[in-house]
């Protein structure tokens, strides 16, 4: 938490409530919804600033899944870290820290809603039944990305900073227009999208448009404090979740440390949508773990207690708390999820050695949709001049 | 089949008009494109026969118009966005070459982008600052986006039809200070059949020199080859109506059996079209050529206070001085 962080207070003053191990209904608290706590203990349901309630109920499958993806989601993000320091990745974007956010998010969209992501939304891509492998093509420099987005219904990631908020108003607007809102078989549309993304004017811009327009869109804010070396207080002076009110919707901040409140909040605010009563907000409120990429060294610019008392907020360590108190699972289902999680990521990291590097020629490739006279040109003459290397020690 | 004497700019307005009747994902966005029907009228009456929803007045940001654009085109809609002068699209442009331009590639052709982006551009309206450059090569630079400007009536009808169309994201740049000019348009037939959208075109024959222009340029040349030929010089001109990608085996064609060229173009000199088409026709027509290839362009100025835009802009005179030049050579 960087000083002057408007959340500071913010969470000085619910310290207490939440400190309670037997919390159970309406904490009260507007300024974080929370189902979870860090030490595991279930709070029933929670209240937003506006008033909604927030509960979920899930059978104990659902939460022993939802631990599951948690956890193989951090064990792959680790693997590609790993691949990228053996020089295998040109580069990564860990999501280390926003599992919660991004699982409970990512499981509360239903099959027909579609996700427009940063680069760093490994987990949502998880959750949209998309192989893990398909990112790092991308940070490895084999493609650009290689799923379909019609298809898992989840865009390509976009590295410009918020400008992925536009194209999912704008396909918003398009759902809209197509008459698939009114009813639960509606559409949705999320836009992730991270603390420093709220100064860009893009955001603002959807904010504007979505409102206006009325479109089923969840902007999903994961604030994770910096924005790489700059602190949320170089971006804002008021909570993030506050802006939505002056644009015109409501607005939440969750825990996103807390797998069960994200789900919750997100998956309301998506019907919300999908019943055609417009665009909502949602600040994730967490902390990312390790360096914006693999390139920054986050020592330079946090102190180490400041990782460590979010490192007491682990949202993977407070699911298996509460698994264990509840009595959910035995040490064996814990195992068991180690266990898939290291095969799992044995098996990325050989595929990803086993990724050939493009056909040169293939770079000509898909540049417009019915080709281009000069870049068939282009393309034939590059192709001989490669092909006059043949046979020669080039 | 039926001709009918329009302006430029009622052209494009009829061109619209069946754009949005023949394809309902047809969608036009952008300031004041509704019920004012733009600042120049262009989208004059149409939101009140298509609807609001067809139609779209959009809040005033140029990035939030381009980059909505781009989600309802993954939609699957065809986004027409109107930008509502040359010089306001800055705001836009990083949608534009990092989000429309790339969205197919990116996606390894999975995704099109199916929207045309346009903008009236260039001078001679005594505008004042920022409503009347010529960002052409900004991004005619830039792969994955397609560049085309109309320099008649007829060809505004048809390319608008065309562009919107085409799978490609096109920036179609009309000249704005041609909407008012008339001239014959062929309104029937199937598009198809029309004028190839990427095909210049030769729009006056001629022996002695070739003139290469396009938009606002083309009227300017026309006059030029005019009284040219009243001193005995034939020019050839012809309209490239599209600037990425160029047509250049019709400017070669033109080159070899002229000899001569020179390039007009209202944008600055440095690193504009008319560079690029001089390298290209000394790589390609060296052997042919009498003289280098020469350009009559805007000077590498912001573009002037209004009352000297005259003098900015290449006229009839510059024009026929550059062609004596490659004649004196």
């Amino acid at each position: 938490m960087a000083k002057g962080d408007p959340g500071v207070t913010t969470r000085g003053r619910r310290a207490a409530p939440r400190s309670k191990p037997k919390a159970t209904a309406g904490t009260g608290d507007p300024e974080l919804v929370q189902l979870l706590t860090p030490e595991g203990e279930r709070i029933e349901s929670a209240f937003g600033p506006d008033g909604t309630e927030y509960r979920v109920d899930f059978t104990d499958d659902e939460y022993r899944g939802l631990y599951r993806d948690l956890v193989l989601v951090r064990k792959l993000d680790a693997e590609a870290t790993a691949l990228q320091r053996q020089g295998e990745l040109g580069l990564w974007a860990s999501l280390l820290g926003q599992e919660a956010a991004q699982v409970g998010s990512g499981r509360a969209l239903r099959p027909q809603d579609m996700a427009f992501p940063t680069y760093r939304e490994h987990g949502v891509l998880y959750c949209r039944g998309i192989d893990p492998i398909m990112p790092l093509g991308l940070f490895r420099g084999v493609d650009q990305g290689g799923w379909d987005p019609n298809e898992f219904k989840f865009n390509m990631y976009t590295i410009v900073i918020g400008a992925q908020t536009l194209h999912a108003t704008g396909y918003a607007m398009g759902v809209a227009m197509d008459g698939k809102t009114g009813g639960d078989e509606g559409e949705a549309v999320i836009a992730y999208f991270g603390d420093g993304a709220t100064s860009q004017g893009d955001v603002n811009e959807s904010f504007v448009w979505a409102s206006v327009f009325n479109a089923p869109l969840v902007f999903f804010c994961q604030n994770n404090q910096y924005a790489i070396s700059e602190p949320l207080e170089r971006q804002t002076r008021v909570p993030l979740y506050r802006r939505a009110g002056g644009f015109g919707f409501p607005g939440v901040r969750v825990d996103g440390n807390d797998v069960l409140a994200s789900y919750a909040v997100t998956r309301h605010a998506l019907d919300n949508a999908r019943h055609g009563q417009g665009p909502s907000l949602i600040e994730a409120y967490t902390y990312r773990m390790g360096a914006h990429t693999t390139s920054d060294d986050p020592t330079r610019y946090r102190i180490a207690s400041e990782v460590e008392s979010w490192q007491a907020k682990d949202p993977i360590a407070r699911m298996r708390a509460f698994l264990t108190k509840q009595q959910i699972v035995d040490e064996s289902f814990f195992a068991e999820v180690d266990e898939q999680a290291r095969t799992e990521s044995v098996e990325l990291r050989e595929r990803v050695l086993a990724m050939p590097d493009p056909e040169p020629l293939t770079m000509f490739d898909h540049v417009y949709p019915n080709g281009s006279p000069e870049l068939d040109q282009q393309r034939e003459q590059f192709a001989a001049y490669l092909a006059s290397f043949e046979g020669s020690a080039h | 089949m039926a001709t009918e004497t329009l302006t430029l700019g009622k052209a494009l307005n009829t061109g619209l008009r069946r754009a949005l009747e023949n394809d309902p994902k047809v969608v036009i966005m952008g300031e004041d494109v509704g019920k004012l029907g733009g600042v120049f009228r262009i989208t004059d009456g149409l939101q009140k026969d298509f609807g609001d929803r067809r139609v779209i007045d959009t809040p005033l940001a140029e990035s939030g118009i381009i980059g909505t654009a781009v989600g309802l085109a993954i939609r699957g809609f065809r986004p027409v966005c109107e930008i509502q002068f040359d010089g306001f699209v800055y705001p836009a442009y990083n949608q534009i070459v990092s989000q429309v331009a790339k969205m197919h590639y990116r996606s390894r052709g999975m995704l099109d982008i199916p929207m045309v982006i346009r903008i009236p551009y260039g001078g001679g309206i005594g505008a004042v600052e920022h409503h009347s450059e010529s960002p052409e090569a900004y991004f005619a630079h830039t792969a994955g986006l397609k560049v085309v400007s109309c320099g008649n009536p007829q060809d505004a009808y048809w390319m608008i039809q065309q562009a919107i169309a085409s799978d490609d994201p096109i920036v179609f740049l009309e000249p704005k200070r041609r909407y008012w000019e008339k001239g014959p348009v062929e309104l029937d037939g199937p598009l198809s059949e029309a004028y190839p959208l990427h095909a210049a075109r030769v729009v006056r024959p001629g022996t002695d020199a070739t003139l290469l222009a396009y938009g606002p340029m083309v009227r300017t040349c026309l006059d030029a080859a005019t009284a040219a030929a009243e001193d005995g010089r034939e020019l050839e001109v012809v309209d490239l109506r599209t600037l990425s990608p160029l047509d250049l085996t019709a400017v070669y064609e033109s080159v070899r059996r002229t000899g001569r060229c020179v390039v007009v173009h209202e944008a600055p000199s440095n690193l504009g079209l008319g560079a690029e088409i001089a390298a290209r026709i000394t790589e390609e027509c060296f052997y042919s050529l009498e003289s280098p290839v020469l350009r009559v362009t805007g000077f590498d100025i912001p573009y002037p206070a209004s009352r000297v835009e005259e003098e900015y802009l290449p006229d009839l005179d510059r024009v026929l001085d550059g062609v004596d030049r490659t004649f004196g050579w």
